[in-house]
């Protein structure tokens, strides 16, 4: 019998060492160790002997059962990495091919620049307020101290719907509007399109304002230029020169001009900055008595500043764009610069 | 303003450079635009006298001069100039001379004669842009002298743009006061002769609107000649202020409005019948103006009349009939305080803007007048000749502009500035800036002159400390204030949210000008009710759009015209029209697709986009914001009458449109592929439901597919409608996942896949449970819209 076993065993392990993949070699298995395999049968035979040769024989068929199954893993371990290695040379891609699927699109450089100047107010508590963009010339004009005759008014370039509506032709409606409905403490941004009778190279009949205002007790000139400092410290992310320089709007006093060294040269003198090496970049001031009065503030008891800046402006100088009509093209030549 | 800065500097020349001068001004307030150099450059010019003249042997037209110029010996000169003769003084250019235009002298011979230079005519020296013949010089001009010396052709002209309330600076003393207290220095005012009196005869004046002219001065300078030329040195003043030369009379109210500030006008006298009338025009009275235009007045324009008709508009401009001429021989000078009220507004309204109006809409000193007459008179005399008569002037003190007590208190200043600054410093900037100055025990009493019109409450003081204090020597504070804390809205999406969304599915923002051409309004939507602009800035930016669409279709169009050929676009911002008679400002978001779903790309069959592309797009934008939304079939103008749908909220509020553009307006705009459009209104997209918990089943959900056969005119949203309507609570989901016509299918109609997916939440779902279920929702079918099985 174990002349028997070694045969089967020989021949079991012939069998294995010539399968060629996992369904011949599980055929195998089932031959030799399946319900009605060889080593199987010799396991059922054993019930013949008598217990002391039972044990013994049996002793042997398990052994030879162990080096078969031992075998047969290292085979079928072979065989998985043969498998392997096959697939993973099948499946080889060229990994610089472009991806697929829907292309990405992109925010207009305006909305960047009005995100990235209402993120950094509103960090600081600032709330963001919209207002309409036709206006009634109370808003626009009168509230703001700027009378109907008034030479500032000459200075707007106003479109007209009628002898009292107009397009707004700044963002300051927004803070007449939010001082006639509230109370202070106010901290508000208001940002939007505006509308100015002129266009050539310079201007555009529309653009876009951020108009920011603060009313507390205790406001001063230096808290405005303090916020107005840091913001655009902010905004151009370096240490930037600033300087304040008196200036005249109706509906602020003092007034100021804000420059900056210029970006482009960095305060040598260039083209851009008419080489003085200083660029405007928005008007500020405390608020006016008279708008004060026009919206029932007490001025005794309260103070305020409120700044206004050209969006279109902020984003030339932070991404160096050339001319102001590329805006309002829509060329995607142009939009997708900045995606 | 335009002002020479030599002339500044004759008033006040503080030790600083030009360049730091002007830096002063801009930091004061006074905007410096620009400065240019007076005159081109040019060298080796001196004055020299011509002493004698003789005919050039060879040539007609030449003459040789012999001519002193301050060397030993004279200069033998050929010249061509017409007016060439002995004792004549004239600019003399030497040999290595360089002249504008890179014109080198060199000695030459001219046909065969020496010649040692070249006289000059104003031309040559870019003086001037024509010129007749040489430049004559007074014959007290010193030979030998550097031309640009004796000209003070070394100047700067600094050009400021004022601002509004400055109405002082618009003069060279204006600004020489300026430039003084900046430096700290005393300055002197032109010292101004009284030229006398040497008749009594005057024009009587009578002033009906005291209100808005309290003061008007006139006086008759008689014997005057007008014919004479303007010298040179007051032309050459004018010229720098950017003022042109017209006649000597003329020019001297110019310069005068310059040197103080002042406007004045003359009128021919002999022109006058009768008394001069200041009064309101009357309605439809003719005016024919200096510049050429007729204007029709009426009962709110202010004028100066003779006892039969207007003169000339107030404080605007002069007419043509009464205007000074060659033949003028006797003229009545005006100098006048307007109201700014009067006046401003006044110029536009008959699209005017002169040097005067614009100084008195922003307001002339009402002390000036006395001065600036006796000025002007001195200047006549002196250059025209002439006999002044006396002063007449009718004043009216009560209505001329009285100069406030201000209140300043001194807390107010460190509350407004954030700065507190020393009394002694209040006070010294205060007195340098003429003002009157009281102590008080809070503060001051402030009296400022006459001249600063726009100072007239406490916080205009203020803000004259702190300019000249200095704007950057006040600190920059780090704000420390009052906070609370802020709503984080859930019910309302951030609009930023949804643009994301947007860019993050290949669309690119765009912004479009909120007016577009009616044209393509009316194409796009012809119903709206449109608002135009009453004064557009061109006729294809003339009417506010009622639908983002039509500048989404331009921008569209420009592309496609730059060789795009797949376009995504949105844009948010409001569309404008007229509803029941009242102005409707909404916000909307927009979007416009056209040419492939894909950009081009290998490995995939690419196909164009089409509705159900922009429908996912526009469907995930509900999904974000939490809002079930419903599509039904909808007409628009600009949309294909069958793929038009119309978005409506559960309450059936019109929250937006999407669909195809109409091929005939895809035609007609000049397009050349289908274009898809969607516009939503922001308000209700943007309105969110906060998300409410519902348990969830632990049993097993059964999912069963169900083909049916229905007519072509039943829509997908039909039989979701019925298959929810059996009522069977144990739907959980209903997808759609195919739609098939043709073969095996009749001609009218088209099968319909659904899967439905059924959970229970008390128990697992028997058989029999689905089986009755599924019996129901097909009878419902059946019964409802006619849908039967597919085999």
């Amino acid at each position: 019998m174990a002349a028997n076993l070694d045969v089967i065993l020989a021949q079991a392990l012939q069998a294995i060492a010539e399968a060629h993949d996992q369904i011949q070699l599980d055929l195998v298995r089932v031959h030799y160790l399946g319900k009605k395999g060889l080593f199987t049968l010799q396991m059922k035979e054993l019930g013949a002997l008598d217990p002391d040769q039972r044990r013994a024989a049996g002793q042997i068929i398990n052994q030879a059962k162990d080096q078969f199954q031992e075998h047969l893993q290292s085979k079928k371990d072979r065989l998985d990495s043969i498998e392997l290695e096959r697939r993973l040379a099948g499946e080889r891609i060229d990994v610089t091919l472009p991806g697929r699927g829907q292309s990405g699109g992109g925010l207009h450089p305006v909305t960047t620049t009005l995100r990235r100047i209402s993120k950094i107010f509103s960090s600081a508590g600032f709330s963001i307020v919209e207002g309409p963009e036709i206006e009634d010339d109370y808003h626009n004009f009168g509230a703001l101290n700027i009378p109907e005759y008034h030479p500032a008014r000459a200075m707007h370039d106003t479109f007209y719907f009628d002898a009292h509506t107009v397009l707004r032709t700044h963002t300051s409606p927004v803070q007449i509007r939010v001082m006639e409905s509230g109370q202070p403490p106010l901290k508000v941004i208001a940002p939007g399109r505006v509308y100015r009778c002129d266009s050539d190279i310079t201007h555009t009949p529309m653009f876009h304002q951020v108009e920011g205002f603060l009313v507390d007790t205790e406001v001063s000139f230096a808290d405005l230029k303090g916020v107005v400092y840091q913001f655009l410290q902010a905004f151009f992310e370096k240490d930037i020169q600033v300087r304040f320089r008196p200036s005249y709007f109706p509906f602020t006093e003092p007034s100021a001009e804000v420059d900056i060294e210029c970006v482009m040269c960095n305060g040598e003198g260039c083209r851009v900055c008419s080489q003085t090496g200083w660029l405007e970049v928005m008007g500020c001031g405390m608020i006016h008595p008279e708008v004060f009065k026009a919206v029932n503030i007490d001025c005794e008891s309260y103070s305020g500043f409120a700044f206004g800046m050209g969006v279109e402006r902020l984003a030339m100088l932070r991404y160096g764009i050339n001319d102001l009509r590329l805006f309002f093209e829509n060329d995607l030549k142009f939009l997708q610069q900045f995606n | 303003m335009q002002i020479s800065e030599a002339w500044l500097r004759e008033y006040v020349n503080p030790p600083v450079s030009t360049a730091e001068l002007v830096s002063q001004l801009t930091m004061a307030g006074l905007e410096v635009d620009s400065v240019a150099a007076a005159v081109t450059v040019f060298s080796g010019v001196v004055i020299g006298e011509v002493l004698t003249v003789q005919q050039h042997p060879d040539a007609d037209r030449l003459r040789v001069c012999t001519v002193n110029v301050g060397a030993n010996e004279p200069l033998q000169i050929v010249c061509g100039a017409s007016n060439v003769r002995p004792g004549l003084k004239v600019p003399a250019a030497l040999v290595g001379a360089e002249l504008p235009g890179d014109f080198k002298i060199k000695q030459s011979k001219l046909r065969g004669v020496e010649s040692l230079g070249m006289l000059c005519s104003e031309k040559e020296l870019g003086l001037a842009t024509e010129a007749s013949g040489l430049m004559e010089l007074p014959a007290e001009a010193p030979i030998g002298m550097d031309i640009r010396e004796y000209l003070s052709l070394n100047d700067a002209i600094i050009e400021i743009d004022l601002t509004p309330n400055r109405a002082d600076c618009l003069s060279v003393e204006g600004i020489a006061r300026e430039v003084a207290l900046l430096n700290a220095m005393a300055w002197e005012s032109t010292v101004i002769r009284d030229t006398g009196v040497s008749h009594e005869e005057v024009v009587a004046i009578t002033v009906k609107e005291k209100t808005v002219c309290p003061r008007y001065l006139g006086r008759l300078i008689k014997n005057v000649n007008t014919k004479v030329k303007t010298p040179a040195w007051m032309q050459e003043r004018l010229r720098r202020s950017g003022i042109r030369n017209l006649s000597a009379v003329v020019d001297v109210t110019n310069y005068v409005l310059i040197e103080l500030g002042q406007p004045l006008h003359a009128f021919d006298a002999d022109k006058l019948d009768g008394g001069i009338t200041v009064r309101k025009a009357k309605d439809g009275e003719p005016l024919a103006l200096l510049n050429g235009q007729t204007v029709t007045l009426d009962p709110k324009a202010l004028v100066i009349a003779d006892d039969n008709k207007a003169l000339a508009l107030a404080g605007i401009m002069g007419g043509n009939d009464s205007a000074v001429g060659e033949s003028t021989q006797t003229i009545f000078l005006e100098c006048a305080f307007f109201a700014p009220r009067a006046i401003a507004g006044e110029a536009r309204r008959f699209g005017l803007h002169t040097d005067s109006s614009h100084r008195f809409e922003r307001g002339v000193d009402p002390t000036l007048q006395q001065r600036a007459i006796e000025r002007a008179t001195q200047l006549i005399v002196e250059i025209a000749g002439g006999n002044a008569g006396p002063i007449n002037e009718v004043k009216h003190d009560t209505d001329l502009p009285q100069r406030p007590d201000i209140f300043l208190r001194r807390q107010r200043i460190d509350k407004m500035l954030g700065v507190s600054l020393p009394d002694e410093e209040v006070q010294d900037i205060f007195r340098r800036l003429g003002m009157a100055v009281q102590n008080h025990t809070e503060g001051w009493v402030i009296t400022p002159p006459g001249f600063r019109f726009d100072i007239s409450i406490e916080a205009d003081l203020i803000e004259e400390l702190a300019r000249v204090h200095g704007y950057n020597r006040i600190p920059n504070n780090s704000l420390l204030m009052r906070a609370e804390l802020s709503k984080a809205t859930e019910t309302v999406m951030d609009i930023d949210r949804l643009k994301d969304l947007l860019v993050d599915r290949g669309y690119q923002e765009a912004i479009t000008y909120s007016f577009v051409d009616e044209q393509t309004q009316q194409a796009v939507a012809p119903e709206d009710r449109i608002i135009k602009i009453t004064n557009p800035i061109s006729s294809d930016l003339s009417v506010m759009r009622s639908t983002l669409w039509c500048g989404l279709l331009k921008a569209a169009l420009y592309n496609l015209n730059r060789q795009q050929k797949r376009i995504r676009f949105f844009e948010t911002g409001l569309r404008f029209l007229t509803v029941d008679g009242r102005t409707w400002q909404q916000k909307m978001l927009s979007g416009l697709i056209l040419g492939t779903l894909f950009p081009e790309q290998w490995g995939e069959k690419n196909r164009k986009t089409d509705f159900f592309d922009l429908k996912a797009d526009v469907q995930a934008l509900f999904s974000l914001a939490g809002t079930s939304v419903q599509y039904a079939p909808a007409v628009h103008s600009a949309l294909h009458p069958g793929q038009t749908a119309q978005i409506l909220s559960q309450t059936g509020e019109k929250i937006g449109l999407l669909g195809m553009l109409h091929p005939t307006l895809e035609k007609q705009l000049g397009f050349e592929t289908q274009v898809y459009l969607f516009e939503l209104d922001q308000d209700l997209l943007l309105d969110k439901t906060i998300s409410k918990f519902k348990p969830l089943s632990k049993y097993p959900s059964v999912t069963r597919d169900l083909a049916l056969i229905v007519k072509e005119y039943v829509s997908a949203a039909d039989i979701i409608a019925c298959i929810k309507s059996s009522g069977e609570e144990i739907i959980q989901e209903i997808v759609l996942f195919d739609l098939y016509r043709g073969k095996g299918i009749e001609e009218d109609c088209k099968s319909i896949a659904v899967s439905i997916t059924m959970q229970n939440f008390t128990q697992t779902l028997t058989d029999s449970e689905i089986d009755a279920t599924f019996s129901k929702i097909l009878h419902t079918l059946t019964n409802t819209i006619g849908a039967r099985l597919r085999d």
